[in-house]
């Protein structure tokens, strides 16, 4: 094992097939010994299916994963752990309802005859909580602390099983500023004490500053490797994009048209204290950028009547509007795609026919029956128009990709003509091929009047597509910035709450 | 026709034919007529439940509204009442009962076990005390004859009234289901409740009118019931019939956890149900294990239903 030749963890050739996807062709990676290896690249890239492997959730199709020189298989999480890789997803894996120590060893408690040794447990725990930098009680409960403290606990259970690999995905996603740095923290910590840690972020900023290496991944296969010196945000980009953004991105500014949707101390149930003015025009295209549990999502479902506002007005084409259902919005020209497409754009288990339609079918009704006429014709104009790839009408929407649901997403609603349509993280989770298509869709849209307002957590899309971005930071909206002052930099200053730098 | 409806229907024709076979007397007239009539009540009462199965929820209070609605009945025939006004109040409280369970599922936000399962308890107790628990007749009324005796005979085989309940509400409760937007609401609610709310859906109130339909046909089938049974024990009338209109809505394709169901296949599986208990009266098994062998037949339905749907996601997922 002391071999510092070989490298500690080596994947080959690694191939992964879902029904209908090919998620990762040929995929490499190599990992040395006390090394943070950063893997970058575009949402539906390949990165998390990659780690899923490595962490046994996921067996793939084909290819060699090898630990200090020799090959294992990994099938399950339990493997995994025997083989000493602990992935810590993005979102928590802890019972709250648990003390820290209970959590830390769960499903692997020392006992006797079934009795949890209790004693052990704590102090053995303690002295993990030690090495992450977490000064609580190992007797607090979960659900007492911070987002960022959870995240360590998750740490301090991967290094319970004696984890060498730790895998984290998007650690900072719903971490503040001063959470971030101390996780960087103990990542060099864990780097110093031997550890090895593949580290998944869409920041670049946080990558050149932590990682030795970064492999950089491309529509599920390897699309370049940085080392030292070569590691740039400009070099990244470029390897994860794989074109030139300029073409990537294509907007064509006009200039805007009359108000379509104007806010007013707009306050949101989330955020009840912060007043959120801010409006959008008639073939504009408006950017909210910001860190997870700024409060963007929470602004649009007010926008949406999904959460009504609980102060300030909101007008709609200078009427002012109160929505507070998700019927009373769209009747007013507002429409929704969700960030959980999944959970809240689709009703999975129907087909492409009946979720097309659904909207719709109120304005087609004759007295109550559905016009089975109108909906097969609004649903293959959809599909047509949008370019979705589907067997026929009556597939049911799970079994579709992530592209075409969103496009279904997105066609259902262009069906109603709306006013102001919104969009919540519109590409996450889909190919780069669909990714580019919804853009020329928003860009079709913005030139035929329609007002959009996106959240986006990817810098890019936002710098790409926005003629105009807004940015948040704990519920408040701390800066604008107009097309011509969007850059990385200033949008990073406020969404981590520091007004100043605009 | 769905693969479920065809397996539902095999299992009907194997027991019907089998016991056909075995037992001369399941043929007659009379035992027909029979099987018809309870048939057609389980499958009112099946029928309700499944709108409210198909939101994902449960309704455990049918048996005691059967019960209440009963007993009052009783009550104000021996009051004098008009029948047919006795009709109507008693049909707007069973409306009333399900508005209340739809309320407090959807604004309240309480568990449809929960509610259903107090709303059980409640007008059992009420059937109880307002009856001083004494078992009642109706008499002689004629009102009630005009509204409930209607059979059309067919040879020497009388088709009987609650057949034709049945075929009224089946007719209408499929046209709702299947042609018209609220029920293509409710499946969409039932597969994914967040879903239907952000595509504009008033979940809320479709769950109520769920809640109010399936009261409704559980105080139509009291109604019926009483007049079938010609009399009413407070304490015993109606009870655990819930739990076989559930079954029938379960072995006839509704997914307890919501967005799937076909009236069809309730009133198939109904029919099921009861067949099984004639069955096992003519062909001379001990009546002791009837419970038991419904019980299997259900498990025996749901499990295949399961492993068939696997295998068929397995050669989606191969292709």
């Amino acid at each position: 094992m002391g071999d510092t030749q070989t490298p500690l963890l080596e994947v080959a050739a690694l191939e992964k097939q879902f029904p209908g996807v090919r998620a990762l062709h040929d995929v490499d990676l190599t990992l040395n010994r006390g090394e943070v290896l950063a893997v970058v690249g575009e949402n539906g890239a390949g990165k998390s299916t990659l780690m899923k492997i490595l962490a046994g959730v996921h067996t793939p199709n084909e290819g060699t994963v090898r630990i200090d020189g020799a090959e294992v298989r990994v099938q399950s999480v339990r493997d995994a752990q025997a083989h000493g890789i602990a992935l810590i997803h993005q979102e928590l894996n802890l019972a709250a309802n648990l003390d820290i120590a209970a959590n830390v060893f769960l499903g692997i408690e020392p006992h006797t005859a079934g009795f949890i040794d209790s004693g052990q447990i704590h102090a053995k725990a303690a002295s993990h909580l030690k090495r992450v930098g977490l000064d609580f009680p190992t007797d607090t409960l979960v659900e007492e602390l911070t987002i960022g403290h959870q995240q360590l606990v998750e740490i301090a259970k991967a290094l319970s099983v004696d984890a060498r690999i730790i895998i984290m995905d998007e650690p900072t996603s719903s971490l503040s500023q001063t959470e971030s740095e101390r996780l960087f923290k103990v990542v060099h910590d864990l780097r110093s004490q031997g550890i090895s840690i593949i580290y998944i972020s869409h920041r670049l900023g946080e990558v050149m500053e932590l990682a030795d290496r970064v492999t950089i991944l491309r529509d599920g296969e390897n699309a370049g490797e940085l080392a030292g010196e070569q590691i740039s945000h400009n070099a990244m980009v470029k390897l994860m994009v794989g074109r030139d953004l300029s073409q990537f991105y294509q907007r064509n500014t006009t200039e805007p048209g009359s108000m379509v949707l104007e806010t007013e101390n707009l306050r949101t149930p989330a955020h009840p204290r912060s007043g959120l003015s801010f409006s959008v025009h008639e073939g504009e295209i408006v950017g909210i950028a910001g860190l997870v549990g700024a409060g963007r999502t929470e602004l649009l479902e007010t926008l949406f009547g999904v959460t009504p506002a609980v102060g300030g007005t909101l007008k709609i084409a200078g009427k002012v509007i109160h929505p507070k259902t998700p019927l009373e919005a769209i009747q007013s020209g507002i429409v929704l795609a969700p960030e959980d497409r999944k959970q809240h754009g689709l009703i999975l288990e129907m087909s492409v026919r009946e979720n097309a339609s659904l909207p719709r079918l109120r304005m087609d009704q004759k007295v109550g029956a559905i016009d089975f006429g109108a909906e097969i014709v609004v649903s293959t104009e959809m599909v047509k128009k949008m370019d979705i790839k589907t067997p026929g009408l009556e597939q049911v929407v799970q079994y579709l990709s992530g592209g075409n649901q969103q496009k279904i997403v997105l066609g259902k609603w262009l069906a109603m003509k709306p006013r102001l349509l919104l969009l919540d993280e519109p590409t996450r989770g889909i190919d780069v091929g669909s990714k580019q298509e919804i853009y020329r869709l928003m860009e079709e849209l913005a030139a035929g009047g329609v007002a959009i307002l996106f959240v986006s957590s990817e810098m890019e899309e936002v710098l790409g597509m926005a003629d105009r971005a807004l940015v948040m930071h704990e519920g408040v909206i701390t800066g604008e910035l107009a097309r011509d002052q969007l850059n990385e930099e200033a949008v990073m200053q406020l969404a981590t709450g520091n007004k100043a730098a605009a | 026709m769905n693969k479920n409806i065809l397996g539902i229907l095999g299992l009907f024709i194997f027991i019907f034919g089998f016991t056909a076979l075995s037992n001369e007397n399941f043929l007659s007239a009379y035992n027909l007529q029979n099987l018809v009539k309870w048939s057609s009540l389980y499958a009112i009462m099946g029928i309700g439940v499944a709108f409210v199965i198909i939101t994902g929820g449960i309704d455990l209070s049918i048996g005691s509204v059967i019960g209440l609605v009963a007993s009052l009945m009783a009550l104000m025939v021996r009051s004098e009442w008009d029948p047919a006004v006795a009709v109507l109040v008693l049909i707007a409280l069973s409306l009333g009962i399900g508005l209340i369970h739809g309320l407090l599922v959807t604004k309240m936000k309480l568990q449809p076990f929960v509610v259903t399962l107090c709303g059980l308890l409640f007008y059992r107790g009420i059937s109880r005390w307002a009856t001083d628990n004494q078992s009642m007749g109706y008499g002689d009324t004629e009102t009630l004859n005009s509204l409930f005796s209607g059979k059309l005979a067919i040879g020497s085989f009388v088709l009987p009234a609650p057949f034709f309940f049945l075929v009224v509400v089946a007719v209408l409760a499929a046209i709702f289901l299947n042609r018209t937007i609220w029920g293509r609401y409710l499946l969409a609610l039932g597969n994914n409740e967040d879903g239907a709310r952000y595509s504009g859906i008033e979940t809320g109130r479709l769950k109520i009118t769920a809640y109010v339909i399936c009261s409704f046909l559980a105080g139509l089938s009291g109604l019926l019931f009483a007049y079938e049974l010609d009399s009413v024990q407070p304490a015993q009338t109606g009870e655990f019939y819930e739990l076989y209109a559930i079954a029938a809505a379960v072995l006839g394709g509704c997914s307890l956890r919501g967005g799937q169901g076909t009236i069809l296949g309730v009133i198939i599986a109904a029919a099921v149900i009861r067949l099984l208990r004639n069955s096992i009266n003519l062909l001379g098994i001990s009546t002791h294990l009837e419970y038991a062998i419904i019980g299997m037949v259900i498990l025996c339905g749901v499990s295949t239903d399961e492993i068939i749907k696997r295998i068929m996601a397995k050669r989606r997922a191969a292709k």
